[in-house]
């Protein structure tokens, strides 16, 4: 007896959920066999197996939550003989639309067919890999389990986006698909990460073919691997769909940067544990939050599909961390509810865990709003891309003492450059003016906090 | 010198329909075929002057069924040469007009044959003389299927006919002997028993219409065994010979006999023979059929390949459906031909039809299945018809409730069967069938009954389901 328990799979994969398990009890399983089909933060992964043996038990199921370590299924050691229920153990149920029960009606006596000889190959897929050579000339040949219930127009549709037919839940009576499930469905696949499969290439497969580069100099190829790769295929996916404005405004931080420099100078006073500086960035998530609670349109995500916006009740906030591997996005808690001290804690510990590759995928989830500040770099202003399936992110670039004419004179003043994205599905102009406005007084007198919220 | 964004060489049903819609997608497009309009084996020598003799049998076979029902016709004076002129009219004016579609889309249509010199050229031998030389994006092979004789049925006599002499109608012969009971072979035959011959058919296998439903077929082969002299079934020809009082034909099973003519319809086979194929990448299976993928593309990316030369089902419809997908990836759309049933019709008389799959694929397959039958005796409109033989069944998937096949024997059943092909393709289900009003009295019907049946509810049948 031996178990296999979930390997290590890199790129801080901690957890994921089972989409599929790829095989059965009773079954032989060979050395890197692929085991199951594994959905986590970064991508769908086929986990192979460590072990080898005819396969005794296994411990998950579609839809459970494994982490890493946890034990999948146990082999049974050396090569037994297969037994005679193993021939005729049930294959893995194929995706199937997922049809409400319901009661079964009378039925005539369906007709048991004699099994088909044992020396016949079975079936050929549902799906014939197009982009491979050939094939035999099409003879009609019956397919075993019917195929997905979708009429052609639909089916079409679904080659036309890259989408497996036989993999889409189908939203109608027992099951139909329709138009909009393949497209949800494409949108689903498209922002989980998940390569759509199917013959025909999806939309992200779509880019111009490259040029040969090595024609006008020396060039290397590296993998595109971790949080580079899901950084480009999350960041594709959002420009792709979202609809983006961004809104710049500016706020005049001088008086908090005298607050700012005082704490500092109170932390260095002797005999007492210094409290975390106050950072800018800590200040803007603490005003964010409050913003979102003013504008509750911010806190939302929306639902194409259903033609719904999920509303928030809570207020998460995504603070984006350059790292060495890349941008990092670890999210503040409930940041409406804490202290300007305890988020500048907060966040200051969440950055070192992003450097330290210490962040867990939990860690890295939920946020309703994020804020990307690059001010410590420099620039003067930029767009940030809103981080789908949120709809608006708040940019922050490097504050600088500007002449601003006030009262019959130019006075310098530190002012902080601030841009909102926003996604105009979800958000009007001039509730994004509104809002960026808001932050931008706030930043000025803080104090305002304390009337506000 | 011509130059082309795609050339379609064949001008069939699957050809013409890709050079049509190529035109009509705005793709520069020729189109090769050696007669005079496009048409190809259906329209000139195949679907369509069959259909018309079949209409005229069925004409013939009507009138004599009146008798029964009161109205006594005289004995019917065949004209054979207006017969013929009505048959060669329909195909002109079919031909006519698929001639001037090609015209007012402006496919450069050339009369001629081809020969591939590479996978963007080909050469025309012009019926009209000369030669011309196309350079094309892409092509599409369609040059469809001829006639399979095997060469012990191969004699050089103009009494033994295959299905396109047979179609010229030289004679109506005392008797005759059909070859191979396929639907060709019972078409044509139904054809010459109805003019008044008398006809025998000789199938090898033990039944006809090899991939029909055995049900469905009983019901044809009744009425085939009395409009034809004979209907021979595991009984092979072994030897035939010319003589001056016909033709002299030896059986394996059957005592020997002398026929007036013989009709060998034993099948077809591909016509892969293009010349210059070789130069190409173009590959070929075992049986001639041209090897292609889902997108109907062949080895040589350029080459594409449709129809009777691409595989089975060898059916007009298939062919022009996988000439249209075929332009469409071409055109650079994401098709790919999948369609979930390709209806097989059989124009006798009764006429027989099916879609999807079939009772006797899912037996072999051990896929289990339901199937719901609804006998013609129970139709209303099958009685007023005086023609209550025919059947109407569903196979059904047992789970899910789906429509998988469809099978039909009765007069019509060649119509009724297109609502079968579209409850297959939109994945109906016994319920939706059962649920779509069918207009009464109508033979449409025993498909709702059909449904009905399933579900041990239908109106016009009693037949409870236990368990």
């Amino acid at each position: 007896m031996a178990d296999f328990t979930l390997p290590e799979l890199g790129e801080n994969i901690a957890a994921g959920d089972v989409l599929r398990v790829l095989v059965n009890p009773g079954d032989t399983l060979a050395k890197d066999q692929p085991v199951l089909e594994l959905e986590t933060d970064k991508a769908t992964i086929e986990v192979p197996s460590s072990v080898a043996g005819k396969i005794k038990d296994i411990k998950v199921k579609a839809g459970d939550k494994v982490k890493v370590g946890q034990a999948i299924l146990s082999v049974e050691d050396g090569a037994a003989a297969p037994s005679p229920q193993a021939a005729s153990a049930p294959q893995a149920p194929p995706a199937q639309p997922a049809a409400a029960p319901k009661p079964e009606p009378p039925k005539p006596e369906p007709v048991k067919a004699a099994p088909a000889p044992a020396a016949e190959s079975p079936r050929p897929d549902n799906v014939v890999d197009i982009s491979r050579g050939t094939r035999q000339a099409a003879e009609q040949q019956p397919s075993g389990e019917p195929s997905a219930p979708a009429a052609p127009s639909v089916r079409r549709m679904a080659r036309e986006l890259g989408v497996d037919i036989d993999e889409v839940a189908g939203s109608g009576d027992e099951g139909r698909i329709s138009i909009e499930d393949v497209k949800a469905h494409a949108k689903r696949l498209i922002s989980s990460g998940g390569a759509p499969s199917g013959a025909v290439a999806g939309p992200r497969a779509a880019a111009e073919p490259l040029p040969d580069f090595s024609k006008w100099g020396q060039i290397e190829r590296q993998p595109m691997k971790g949080v580079r790769r899901k950084t480009a295929e999350h960041l594709g996916a959002s420009w792709a769909q979202v609809p983006l404005v961004t809104q710049y405004d500016s706020a005049d931080i001088t008086g908090f940067e005298e607050i700012r420099k005082r704490h500092a100078k109170q932390a260095a006073a002797p005999g007492e544990t210094a409290p975390p500086p106050l950072s800018v960035t800590a200040l803007a998530v603490k005003i964010a939050a409050a913003a979102l609670k003013a504008f509750p349109q911010f806190n939302v995500s929306i639902d194409m599909a259903a033609e719904e916006i999920i509303v928030k009740k809570y207020i998460h906030i995504g603070v984006a961390v350059d790292t060495d591997r890349g941008l990092l996005v670890p999210v503040v808690r409930d940041a409406d509810t804490k202290t300007l001290l305890q988020l500048s804690a907060e966040i200051s510990e969440l950055a070192a865990k992003a450097r330290a590759r210490k962040l867990t995928l939990e860690e890295m989830q939920g946020a309703t709003f994020s804020i990307s500040n690059l001010g410590g770099i420099g620039g003067t202003s930029f767009t940030p891309l809103v981080n789908s399936p949120e709809v608006a992110i708040l940019g922050i670039s490097r504050g600088r003492m500007e002449p601003v004419y006030k009262d019959g004179q130019f006075i310098p003043r530190l002012m902080l450059p601030l841009s909102l994205s926003y996604d105009h599905r979800a958000i009007d102009g001039a509730d994004g003016a509104r809002f960026i406005r808001w932050v931008a007084e706030v930043f000025e007198q803080p104090f305002l906090l304390s009337l506000q919220t | 010198m011509i130059s082309t964004q795609v050339v379609v060489i064949g001008g069939g049903p699957g050809g013409y329909a890709a050079a049509f819609l190529a035109a009509d997608l705005g793709l520069k497009t020729a189109l090769v075929d050696p007669e005079t309009n496009p048409g190809g084996v259906c329209v000139w020598r195949g679907c369509i002057p069959s259909k018309a003799l079949l209409h005229v049998a069925r004409l013939l076979g009507e009138a004599r069924h009146a008798e029964a029902l009161g109205v006594t016709f005289g004995e019917p004076k065949i004209d054979l040469a207006k017969l013929r002129s009505f048959k060669d009219n329909v195909v002109k004016r079919l031909t006519g007009g698929t001639g001037l579609l090609a015209k007012s889309r402006k496919v450069q249509y050339l009369q001629g044959r081809g020969e591939i010199v590479d996978a963007h050229t080909l050469t025309v031998k012009l019926s009209a003389g000369g030669e011309e030389t196309i350079t094309f994006e892409h092509a599409i092979i369609a040059t469809g299927s001829v006639p399979a004789i095997p060469p012990s049925l191969k004699l050089d006599d103009p009494r033994v006919m295959d299905s396109t002499s047979a179609l010229d109608l030289p004679d109506i012969p005392k008797t005759m002997l059909v070859v191979g009971g396929g639907y060709i072979g019972l078409e044509l035959g139904s054809v010459y028993a109805a003019l008044g011959s008398a006809v025998s058919v000789v199938e090898m296998t033990d039944g006809l219409l090899p991939g029909a439903d055995r049900d469905l077929v009983d019901v044809l082969a009744k009425s085939i065994g009395t409009s034809m002299k004979n209907v021979w079934l595991k009984t092979s020809v072994t030897k035939m010979t010319a003589e001056a009082a016909g033709i002299r034909v030896t059986f394996d099973g059957q005592p020997e006999q002398v026929f007036d003519r013989v009709l060998v319809a034993v099948g077809r086979r591909p016509n892969a023979s293009v010349p210059g194929l070789d130069r190409t990448k173009v590959q070929l299976d075992k049986r001639g059929f041209i090897l292609h993928d889902e997108q109907l593309r062949t080895a040589e990316p350029s080459i594409f390949a449709i129809g009777d030369v691409a595989g089975e089902p060898m059916l007009a419809h298939k062919a022009s459906h996988e000439g249209r997908t075929a332009v469409e990836v071409i055109a650079g759309h994401k098709a790919a031909f999948e369609p979930k049933a390709i209806p097989a019709v059989v124009f006798t008389d009764p006429e027989l039809a099916w879609a999807g799959l079939t009772e006797g694929q899912a037996l072999k397959s051990g896929q289990t299945v339901a199937v719901a039958k609804f006998p013609w005796a129970a139709s209303g409109r099958a009685l007023t018809l005086d023609r209550t033989d025919g059947l109407t069944k569903l196979i059904i998937d047992p789970k899910t409730e789906r429509i998988l096949g469809v099978g039909l024997v009765g007069p019509g059943a060649g119509e009724l069967i297109a609502e079968g092909v579209l409850a297959i393709e939109m994945g109906a289900n016994a319920t939706d069938l059962k649920l779509s009003i069918h207009p009464h009295p109508t033979l449409t019907e025993t498909l709702m009954e059909s449904a009905e049946v399933f579900f041990g509810q239908a109106t016009h049948v009693y037949k409870p389901k236990r368990g």
